[in-house]
């Protein structure tokens, strides 16, 4: 991956012995650089040479996973600095912190609650975080347990002092907890604890230099499960420094950086907290800590997250189909959309706030907006009145009127006489319908 | 081990561009703001010039305004006076700027005249000594007829007026250029269009180019913020690398859309899953702002004081300096 065949050459013995079946070492590097060959078909290859292969094929940035089972959560491997370039694959685990000296047992339940639904899709906070406060290690551990046996998501244990951190490890290691943190002073027996339980680490430095020594000292100990910390804490500097290692892992492939990055607030009020994590989500984190853990201060942050990770050249569709806003009486209008997401929610919130209860005719159009599903001939005449049969639209209403998106309204005569419904042409942005429902709909369909 | 800092070189910079004006240049405004001049991405300032600090502005309508509930406690008192209205704004919770949005214009609505809108947009000059945006109520053809009179009634104060579009952009282009006022140019989350519309502005006058706001359209939180996103960071990009067109400063309102939507309106008895009703509106606009700050925006117009004051703290602490 990403290395050319002159770059692959000059790793081969370069004897041309044909053994792998290419005619020459050059000819085998080229197979090698598309993807035809295997580096196992050469018999000479050293194993320095194999090193320095397997590393430069490696991505950029490493994946590394916390948890175990269904609540595993993946970090890393991004491949790029803006999402538009492609996009970002692994969201950032959101962790809630919990300190061993609050009401653990009270703190992790609230945590394991804060699911969402909301455009039908759920999202999790997906990762917890203990915090050794007490400097006490029974405390720490006692604190560990009471969080692994009230919630099976993933979890960090946050505690720079290794004779502490072993306890609470050991009763824990089987849930896979990330291990936070490897610092200058404890990184030895830090890495034998976590590399002892297969578990993955963070490295802390105290700035981005020093960090890029001590994960060279950690990876020289055998250990590669990490998760990179420059220790800033300052908005502005973690912003800049999670910026560089992103930047050094993808463009330079500065490997003491391809891991995937921890952050945590510092704010104290929640309000500034969640803006703060979401300067860290939106700036290359792949684990954010913070503290706050009510409803109305995670929703947001999720949701952040959910848009950022989308694929932009995907686009996001919502199931075609028919759908109810409040509750709709057998006369209640009916608006005609496609099913690209953004479309239908914007539609959705104008037919809400007209407070007429209504029904909307997603029509699939493969997750595109009016105008393109249109030129696409995937919002037509045909689309629409196969929609309105599929749904059983006319069993659900006892009237056989339709309202159109107005930038259709050419549509208005092939769609009556396709669908045999009467047609009506609203208006052309979704603003307009809450006026358009209260002009037209007051008193129900007549 | 000392880590090679990786600094990109960019060309290009993006234009500063004054708003306001004071007595020595024939306005009132106690003071003026400038905004733009980066010369990197949003404020990474070990590779570049993050010389003005984005502002935050306050809206005030000229209408009492169906706005949630939770709003009328700091609002309530001043919804029917724009003056006071933005006094308030300004002396209570700190905006940088005020924006007037001239809700009450839509024929619709309240059909105020064009005279109505330029005695509103007076009044609130008179009330504060801040610079002042102003934006008609939607509809064009209505809107068309306000900038006028406003124009004119403001001349010399350096107002930020809009919005002009790519269908409709010479009525209030030229009434900002008779006026030396600096317009908004919005594009629907399109970097062409954005692009072309400056350049239409720019070749009614050359003098008009160093005085556009760009309004890239900025969509909420769960409702498209992340199209907006991506179109601002190519836009800051684009203007970094040396793209004239696309190097002016970005605006947004990022109150109006968020207050929009489901997620910040909703009380908790009707929604328990989503938690109390008036932090999470407050949240909905703030990560709304946070998200469009980290994509290069230069003014922000918000709604909820708080939110204000949360993302002004914000602004202070990534204005800190981050060179290595």
């Amino acid at each position: 991956m990403g290395l050319t065949g002159l770059e692959i050459y000059k790793h081969l013995p370069k004897t041309n012995c044909k053994e792998c079946g290419s005619p020459t070492c050059l000819a085998f590097a080229m197979a090698l650089a598309s993807g035809k060959a295997s580096l196992e078909d050469c018999p000479y290859v050293s194993d320095e040479a194999k090193e320095a292969l397997d590393s430069a094929a490696a991505p950029p940035i490493k994946l590394v996973t916390v948890g175990t089972g269904d609540h595993v959560v993946e970090l890393g491997e991004e491949t790029e600095i803006f999402r538009h370039d492609k996009r970002f694959f692994h969201p950032p685990g959101v962790a809630v912190l919990i300190s061993d000296k609050e009401d653990v047992a009270d703190k992790v339940e609230k945590f394991d609650d804060l699911e969402f639904d909301r455009v039908g899709m759920h999202y999790v906070t997906d990762m917890v975080a203990v915090k050794c406060d007490s400097g006490d290690a029974d405390k720490f551990k006692e604190a560990v347990e009471t969080v692994a046996s009230k919630t099976q998501k993933a979890m960090i244990l946050m505690c720079e002092d290794p004779g502490v951190m072993e306890g609470a490890l050991e009763a824990v290691a089987d849930r896979k907890p990330l291990v936070c943190a490897a610092t200058g002073d404890n990184y030895e027996k830090m890495t034998e604890l976590a590399k002892g339980k297969g578990c993955p680490m963070v490295v802390k430095g105290n700035d981005i230099n020093d960090l890029a020594e001590l994960v060279e000292k950690v990876v020289g100990l055998g250990h590669k499960e990490l998760v990179i910390d420059s220790g800033a804490r300052e908005t502005t500097q973690v912003m800049a420094d999670l910026t560089q290692f992103r930047r050094l892992a993808v463009r330079k492939k500065f490997r003491s950086f391809g891991y995937p990055a921890f952050a945590i607030t510092t704010k104290e009020d929640p309000k500034e907290e969640v803006v703060q994590a979401g300067v860290y989500v939106s700036k290359y984190a792949d684990v954010v800590a913070l503290k706050a853990c009510e409803k109305q201060q995670l929703l947001p942050l999720l949701s952040w997250r959910q848009n950022l990770y989308t694929d932009p050249q995907k686009p996001i569709a919502v199931e075609a189909g028919l759908y109810d806003v409040g509750e709709p009486g057998d006369d209640a209008p009916v608006y005609v959309t496609t099913n690209f997401s953004l479309t239908y929610f914007i539609v959705e919130g104008e037919v809400e706030s007209s407070r007429i209860p209504s029904r909307i005719l997603s029509v699939d159009t493969g997750g595109v907006s009016v105008l393109t599903a249109y030129a696409d001939n995937k919002f037509s005449a045909e689309t629409i009145a196969e929609a309105i049969k599929k749904t059983g639209l006319e069993d659900k209403v006892n009237h056989k009127k339709l309202v159109l998106p107005g930038h259709v309204a050419v549509l208005k005569g092939t769609l009556e006489e396709e669908s045999g419904w009467e047609v009506m042409v609203g208006p052309r942005e979704a603003s307009g319908i809450s006026k358009y429902a209260k002009d037209n709909f007051a008193g129900g369909v007549k | 081990m000392a880590v090679d800092i990786l600094k990109e070189k960019y060309r290009g910079k993006v234009g500063e561009v004054v708003l306001g004006a004071t007595k020595d240049d024939g306005g009132t405004r106690s003071h003026t703001i400038t905004v733009g001049g980066e010369t990197a991405l949003p404020f990474l300032h070990f590779e570049g010039e993050i010389p003005n600090r984005p502002v935050v502005a306050l809206e005030v309508w000229d209408m009492v305004p169906e706005w949630n509930p939770c709003l009328e406690q700091h609002y309530g008192d001043v919804y029917n006076d724009p003056g006071a209205w933005a006094k308030k704004c300004v002396e209570e919770y700190g905006a940088d700027l005020i924006q007037v949005r001239l809700k009450g214009a839509d024929p619709d609505l309240n059909d105020h005249s064009p005279e109505d809108c330029a005695a509103t947009v007076k009044k609130v000059l008179e009330a504060v000594s801040v610079p002042v945006m102003v934006i008609g109520c939607g509809k064009s053809e209505k809107d068309n007829t306000i900038y006028n009179p406003i124009a004119e009634a403001a001349a010399g104060e350096n107002l930020v007026m809009g919005v002009a579009e790519l269908e409709n952009y010479k009525a209030v282009t030229s009434a900002c250029m008779a006026n030396n006022h600096v317009v908004i140019a919005q594009s629907p989350i399109d970097i062409n269009i954005c692009k072309q519309l400056n350049i239409l502005i720019a070749e009614m006058s050359p003098a008009m180019s160093s005085r556009i706001i760009i309004d890239p359209t900025v969509a909420a939180l769960g409702y498209g913020i992340e199209y907006s996103y991506s179109i601002m960071e190519r836009a800051r990009n684009g203007a970094l690398q040396g793209d004239k067109m696309l190097a002016m400063p970005m605006y947004g309102n990022a109150g109006f859309e968020s207050w929009r939507q489901k997620e910040a309106n909703i009380s908790e008895e009707e929604q328990p899953g989503w938690g109390e009703q008036e932090e999470r509106g407050i949240l909905w606009e703030a990560t709304t702002a946070m998200a469009y700050l980290q994509s290069g925006i230069d003014i922000l117009v918000m709604r909820h004081p708080e939110a204000l004051k949360v993302i002004k703290g914000n602004i202070d602490e990534l204005m800190k300096d981050n060179s290595y």
